[in-house]
């Protein structure tokens, strides 16, 4: 284009903002879309309100989405945008603040009405009193251009016209970024297929944003942003959710075991039964239960069957859930519990994120009822995760609780595919068919009793919360068998196999951060930007095994002059580590609902250098 | 009574490995554990036990195809002293639980044996949603109207004004009625026997095996430590014969020690107990889709104090839950290749860097 310049970013990170009725998360997905498409290594972080439709105009209906995408590999969806796309005051007002000095807003000045302007708190309009100085700002009219562009088209009320203004954004935005059009109209036009005025006006607003940003003298840049390089393999975008979902589909097909899964409809967890209860295919069960002890009572029904028992919530879920956990626990079957953690407590804020039922996982019981943990560290690593909470259960007959969070739950980014044929082999190696005395809490070497399945002749047995005598199961009220089983039961989960931590040490640093959870590109982030941009030393390490911990933790704490552990609580991992290995580590918490970002641990890191 | 009880693919599965009734020849021992029973001497769990050991071998089913669910509550022992399958859980969810071995296996025959503390009170929502959806559970309620397990507190059946170690001024509960609460819940079968009548009962669980779905039995349950006496219109001798009020399907409702007593619709359409002679007593009508005569029925008597039906309320036919989905999922599950699992994992956009 004559007079436009293209200049070429290394990572750019775009904020598009508006009301929860303005289609924020679609556009930011469209784009996310286009973004893999190119190539680019992203990261997306959606940021939307609890309420359907919270009061229009107002601050706390603002829906946001974030993503941040590079020529080179990224962790996390940014810390500050470089442009922020405002669709009304209120957008700009709530967003506006972690913008980067000097960054772009490109906004809607249709939605800058009087009426929008108080609702959003405005005593004067940002866009004349000049407190917008510090950026670059383009003023589009966004609602009147997409009217104009879509006038023409049969059947389109206006009320469809000004709905499409988002997809006017998109197309804008995607011409600034030089994203591919084609995957956003063929999504368009399957996703509209039968509503034919409302597919063709949403083209035009998108062509007309894509339009304008190329003719219009207004925008006087685009941007240029190269694929970055990363392993060969195929890869899609996934978000955490979708990547639990094919985890546990993965594990099914790979154990043999069908998949049932029972759950209550819980933010943020509730996206997962969606998402699994289009796997019919597969053999996959899921049921909407009555109530969340019922939906954990379910699967674990199940498992007695036979089946791969899986259930799944968020906080107030899992308070209600623990005394069937402990039942599981009791009864020594496989089950996996999906916590997808939010900021609480109570209801607190259920689409926030946080990561403060670390304890509650592992102690939040009655009685000495110890269970393997495992947390997932990326939207992709869901996958993983869910494949090894299944091989756990499975192989030591145990509940697992599998930890995510809201953010890992709904950010996304490039997935590489992995080979079906290198999956883990699962066993369920069920109780064969048996004669003679069979003892149902018999143990192996891992001391795992048999998974007898009702149907098998000779194997009826029966099961129980009660304690039981080790080996025959009898109901036992003997002081030496208590002791025994109690014991029992904390070595057996002792006994689960954990990969090793892996510390990653370039440069012989005195400083470790140990990470858990989503907190991991955040920290490997500001790892790799300190040693980079201020010849930070510091060394990392995650934990994906919360029960037991790697078998190699102590030695790795005690390596180090220093430990500091971000977390996303008040300092729950940094207790058990202290607990366990005396090791005086230190703690950075954050609590305000978003995730940990790269420039708060980086902050940390520069500190203790 | 409808139903024969001997037919082995009652259960929506396909037929017992072992056929049916003429190749098993199984007895009661059969079905009883190695266990030492514990329940209080003179407790009525003991005749309701010995009444399900008798009865499971005409189901016709061997016993490696049977489970027992249980919660708490002295009921909840049941579970170790039938030799089949079992799975004693916790306090009020052994429906959840049941559901989950039922919906995941309909070869087998689920049976849950629940309080009326388990089932009424702490696991009332399971119960009411294990019937709404019609899972094929057998689900039999022992109500003996008090907390025996916790030695002695009023129970969701135990009458008002009930003077108890937690109610020592009495009781201001109005209490459930069983019967009433699953016909609510549209529990497509609904009846109720006593744990000491051991034709009755057998003759009851016949019919809530040959049941299609749900079936819910509610069984008075003599209570003689903490509420001794509970059911002595319809149970003790000299009385039961004047209090029961046997509902049989096609018959007249008719009652009494020589059949002198019955039940018409009287002045205001209401259910009335009468002398029966030369009445036009109604006739029982299980098979009703509508619940309104069941419903009538289950509040003749509101306590068992006096003239009480038990038999089957209801027993209808509507869909069961999970029937045929776990053919369907199976089916599915079967003409899935070794290649699918790779077709999912790369469903959607995927772009390939070499």
């Amino acid at each position: 284009m004559a007079g436009k310049t293209v200049e070429k970013k290394d990572r750019v990170v775009v904020r598009f903002a508006g009301d929860s009725g303005d289609g924020m998360q679609l556009t930011g997905s469209r784009f996310t879309d286009a973004t893999a498409m190119v190539g680019n290594d992203l990261a997306t972080l959606p940021d939307f309100p609890a309420e359907i439709r919270a009061p229009a105009g107002t601050p706390h209906g603002v829906s946001a989405f974030q993503i941040h995408f590079a020529s080179r590999d990224i962790l996390t969806p940014g810390d500050h945008p470089n442009v922020l796309v405002a669709m009304n005051p209120a957008a700009l007002v709530t967003n506006v603040g972690t913008l980067e000095k000097g960054g772009t807003i490109v906004l809607n000045e249709d939605g800058f009405t009087d009426h929008n302007l108080r609702k959003a708190g405005y005593e004067a309009n940002p866009l004349e009193d000049g407190s917008l100085d510090d950026y670059q700002v383009f003023r589009v009219p966004m609602t009147s251009m997409t009217v104009r562009a879509t006038e023409e088209i049969e059947g389109v009320s206006s009320r469809d016209a000004s709905r499409s203004k988002n997809l006017f954004a998109l197309g804008l935005v995607s011409w600034m970024y030089g994203r591919p059009t084609e995957p956003t109209v063929s999504w368009v036009e399957q996703k509209f297929a039968d509503q034919e005025p409302v597919q063709q006006a949403n083209l035009a607003a998108f062509r007309a944003g894509y339009n304008f940003g190329e003719t219009a003298e207004l925008v006087g840049v685009q941007y240029e942003v190269a694929p970055a390089p990363a392993p060969p393999g195929t890869y899609r975008n996934i978000n955490g959710t979708h990547a639990l979902a094919l985890g546990l589909i993965a594990a099914s097909v790979q154990s043999g075991l069908q998949l049932f899964y029972a759950s209550y409809p819980i933010t943020p967890a509730s996206e997962l039964l969606h998402t699994l209860s289009r796997h019919k295919r597969f053999g996959v069960r899921t049921i909407q239960a009555e109530d969340e002890i019922a939906a954990a009572n379910m699967a674990l029904g199940s498992a007695f069957a036979g089946h791969l028992g899986v259930t799944a919530t968020s906080g107030p879920g899992m308070d209600l859930k623990a005394e069937t956990v402990g039942l599981a626990v009791a009864l020594e079957l496989p089950m996996v519990v999906v916590d997808v953690q939010r900021a609480g407590p109570s209801t607190g804020m259920p689409t926030k994120t946080e990561a403060a039922d670390l304890l509650m996982a592992l102690y939040g019981r009655h009685g000495e009822a110890p269970l393997p943990i495992v947390a997932a560290s990326t939207p992709g690593g869901c996958f993983d995760a869910a494949l090894d909470a299944v091989r756990i259960a499975v192989r030591h007959r145990t509940p697992v609780i599998l930890l995510s969070d809201t953010f890992l739950a709904n950010s996304s980014e490039p997935w590489r595919i992995p080979d079906v044929a290198a999956l883990p082999a699962i066993d369920p190696s069920f109780a064969e068919e048996n004669s003679e005395g069979f003892m149902p809490y018999a143990r192996d070497e891992a001391l795992a009793r048999p998974w007898a399945v009702p149907g098998t002749p000779g194997l009826r047995h029966r099961i129980g919360g009660l304690e039981k005598e080790d080996g025959t199961g009898n109901i036992s009220y003997a002081p030496e068998n208590h002791e025994h089983m109690t014991r029992l039961r904390a070595e057996r989960i002792a006994r689960v196999e954990v990969p090793d931590l892996r510390v990653d040490d370039p440069d012989g640093a005195e400083l470790l951060v140990l990470g858990w959870g989503s907190t991991y590109g955040a920290i490997e982030g500001a790892a790799r930007r300190t040693r980079r941009e201020h010849g930070a030393r510091v060394a990392t390490a995650h934990l994906t095994h919360l029960n037991p911990l790697p078998r190699n933790t102590g030695e790795v704490l005690r390596g180090f002059e220093r430990v500091l552990v971000p977390e996303m609580n008040l300092g729950q991992l940094v207790k058990v580590l202290r607990a366990e290995y005396l090791v005086d580590c230190e703690s950075y918490t954050k609590v305000d609902g978003l995730p940990i970002f790269t420039r708060d641990v980086m902050a940390q890191i520069l500190e203790r250098q | 009574m409808s139903g024969n009880g001997a037919d082995p693919t009652l259960h929506g599965g396909e037929p017992a490995p072992h056929g049916g009734e003429s190749v098993l020849q199984l007895t009661k021992k059969d079905f009883s554990s190695d266990q030492e029973t514990r329940w209080c001497p003179g407790c009525g769990d003991y005749a309701v036990l010995a009444s399900v050991q008798s009865f499971m071998p005409q189901l016709g089913i061997p016993p490696d195809r049977i489970v027992f669910v249980t919660g708490i509550g002295c009921a909840g022992r049941f579970v170790y002293y039938m030799d089949t399958y079992g799975m004693h859980g916790i306090h009020g969810r052994a429906p959840a639980l049941a559901t989950g071995v039922a919906t995941a296996r309909p070869d087998l025959s689920v049976w849950v044996v629940t309080g009326d503390g388990d089932a009424l009170s702490i696991g009332g929502n399971h119960l009411i949603h294990a019937l709404r959806r019609n899972v094929p559970l057998k689900l039999l309620l022992f109500n003996n109207q008090i907390y025996g397990l916790t030695k002695g507190q009023y129970s969701p059946t135990s009458e008002e004004g009930k003077v108890t170690k937690s109610t020592p001024f009495g009781s201001q509960d109005h209490p459930f009625n069983p019967v009433s609460l699953a016909l609510g819940a549209e529990a497509s079968f609904v009846a109720r026997t006593v744990d000491t009548d051991k034709a009755h009962m057998a003759e009851t669980l016949r019919a809530a095996a040959a049941h299609r779905g749900a079936a819910f039995v509610e069984i008075y349950q003599n209570c003689n430590v903490f509420n001794d006496g509970a059911f002595d219109a319809v149970r003790a001798k000299g009385e039961k014969d004047r209090n029961q009020i046997r509902l049989e399907h096609g018959e007249p409702i008719r009652f009494g020690a020589d059949g002198e007593r019955g039940a018409v619709r009287g002045s205001e359409g209401r259910l009335e107990l009468v002398d029966a002679d030369g009445r036009e007593l109604i006739v029982h009508d299980a098979k009703r889709s509508d619940p309104g005569l069941a419903f009538e029925l289950a509040h003749l008597a509101e306590r068992p104090t006096g003239p009480t039906p038990i038999g089957v309320f209801r027993d209808v036919d509507r869909p069961v839950y999970g029937e045929d989905w776990q053919r369907e999922l199976e089916e599915l599950r079967a003409q899935v290749g070794p290649d699918e699992l790779e077709k999912l994992l790369s469903s959607g956009e995927t772009w390939t860097v070499s």
